[in-house]
């Protein structure tokens, strides 16, 4: 029985374990003066500094925050990207026109041009959703083309052997096959949206946990800063949890 | 010419005096030439050739999937120029939905039609349970067998109760082996419900294990050969691939299909040659 159950959690225990060794040997190359202390600070010390982070600098409601912001950008980006791919595969025309265009701005880095925005949207917390749902928009729409183009031919063929219409076409078929990738297209998206909107934070000293990473690192309070970053990833493995449970129960066969 | 007539109006399916072409101009290849047959009510016809004879374009045509072609598939007195309700398709490749169970995949049409839940899911139960396939209803196809997922294949196509069923070499990826025992369920299937069934195919030997007749058609241009009556007796199961009469019919057609094949096999190997020679 608990043979059984270590062999099947075994991946989650082996990871757990490399971070706990991964943390010690960080942990003794700072102490054994290896890595400067001053650049980053003891493990032990981060730890130590989280309960001094979630008391005194607010954390739940700063994550809560940057949660809200990701929520709006990360939904809106996949409400507005996944009807663009749609069309955009509809026309191949508009498709050969704008795939550059979109992927260039996939690879932009769009938190630079936070002082337009700033001036287009104010220093306020739209600023920071439409900057992350302009960032996560590009990888939604190019998965959700590649996806749709990517159907088996044959189910396409059974489709039309049952004259199926259009829009039964996209809704039965093309759009089912294509959610694998559509998924991929999100999650690639929703990296860009985190990342996006806790920079613009950091930089215009706004909203939730990037401010209060900045707001450490200017009183340099290291480990602090850490901390704070730690709830940062946090964020975003529950973001991704979330995301993995809703593919798991849109896909159950997969 | 009565006779002629006297078959057509019997007839399930008639293909008559077929011809297909593709490209333009000097690039005209016709892949289907003036073929003409036809399809009983409740018999099993198979048609045979090598790669490259018009099979599956044929295929196609019947299920109104190629649309633009001269003469005439007709059900009754319908031209058939789009998918018809009447016929129901089976492909080559596998093309169960995988985000949907089973029992899902079977129902599919009957969803598309409107039918009322209950209803359509006993009628993809009856279905399923004909093809074998009862304890696996609220599986996923990812966790089937190839033969297993052709059999939805089969289950989901025969759930409209279509008037012909067409299949396009439904067992190509399988093994012999598998091959053979889905013949059994297909031959099986198709006397309990006097299915009037049209199989395309290039194995030979599943060809005369499962048909009353055979279209024998020739390499490129695809034309009708020959066509073969099969007189094994039914109900007809895979021991029949042991008896003379079966390796008489085998031996039979492939002195048709050899020349043909031959011909095929050297066509590709200039077309080959010819892409070598060019880099």
């Amino acid at each position: 029985m608990a043979e059984t159950f270590l062999r099947r959690r075994a991946p989650e225990l082996f990871g757990v374990a490399t971070l706990v060794a991964s943390v010690l040997v960080f942990e003794a190359l700072v102490r054994g003066g290896v890595v400067n202390r001053y650049i980053i600070p003891p493990p032990s010390d981060i730890l130590l500094a989280f309960e001094r982070v979630i008391v005194e600098e607010h954390i739940l409601t700063r994550c809560r925050d940057t949660a809200i912001e990701m929520i709006i950008a990360g939904g809106a980006s996949v409400l507005v990207g996944v009807p663009i791919g749609a069309l955009l595969y509809r026309s191949s025309l508009w498709r050969r026109a704008m795939e550059d265009w979109i992927g260039a701005l996939a690879a932009a880095p769009i938190v630079l041009a936070f002082p337009l925005f700033l001036v287009l949207f104010g220093r306020s917390p739209k600023t920071i959703i439409v900057m992350g749902f302009v960032h996560g928009l590009a990888p939604i729409i190019l998965k959700t083309v590649e996806g749709l183009a990517s159907t088996r031919p044959v189910l396409i063929n059974v489709g039309r052997s049952l004259k199926m219409t259009p829009s039964q076409m996209f809704w039965k078929i093309l759009f089912p096959s294509a959610l694998p990738v559509i998924f991929t297209g999100i999650r690639l998206s929703w990296t860009f949206v985190l990342i996006t909107i806790v920079g613009v934070e950091y930089l215009i000293n706004l909203g939730g946990l990037g401010q209060l990473i900045n707001e450490l690192a200017e009183r340099y309070d290291l480990p602090g800063t850490y901390a704070g970053i730690c709830f940062v990833v946090m964020v975003s493995v529950l973001f991704f949890v979330a995301l993995e449970r809703v593919e798991a129960w849109l896909q159950p066969g997969r | 010419m009565a006779s002629n007539m006297n078959q057509s109006a019997e007839a399930a399916l008639v293909i008559d005096d077929v011809v297909k072409r593709f490209g333009r101009g000097q690039e005209i290849v016709t892949a289907v030439d003036h073929v003409s047959f036809t399809v009983k009510q409740g018999e099993f016809v198979s048609v045979i050739g090598p790669s490259g004879c018009g099979k599956s374009t044929l295929f196609n045509i019947i299920g109104g999937l190629l649309g633009d072609y001269e003469g005439a598939v007709k059900i009754g007195d319908e031209r058939i120029s789009a998918p018809h309700p009447a016929v129901g398709m089976v492909f080559q490749e596998e093309s169960t939905f995988p985000w949907r169970t089973v029992i899902d995949n079977v129902a599919f049409p009957l969803e598309l039609q409107g039918v009322a839940k209950s209803e359509r899911m006993d009628r993809a139960h009856h279905f399923i349970d004909m093809v074998g396939l009862a304890s696996f209803e609220k599986a996923f196809p990812s966790q089937l067998s190839g033969g297993m997922k052709q059999r939805v294949s089969i289950a989901r196509t025969l759930v409209s109760q279509p008037k012909i069923l067409l299949m396009d070499e439904p067992f190509a990826a399988l093994d012999e082996q598998t091959r053979l025992l889905l013949g059994d369920k297909i031959t099986q299937i198709q006397q309990q419900l006097n299915q009037t069934t049209l199989l395309i195919t290039h194995n030979l030997t599943e060809a005369v294990q499962l048909s009353d007749r055979i279209v024998v058609m020739t390499y490129r241009p695809g034309r009708v050969k020959r066509i073969v009556n099969i007189d094994l007796p039914r109900p007809r199961t895979s021991d029949v691939v042991g008896s003379d009469a079966f390796g008489h019919y085998v031996a039979e057609i492939w002195n048709d299909l050899r020349e043909e094949a031959s011909r095929g096999m050297a066509d590709s190997e200039s077309a080959a040659s010819r892409r070598a020679a060019h880099g």
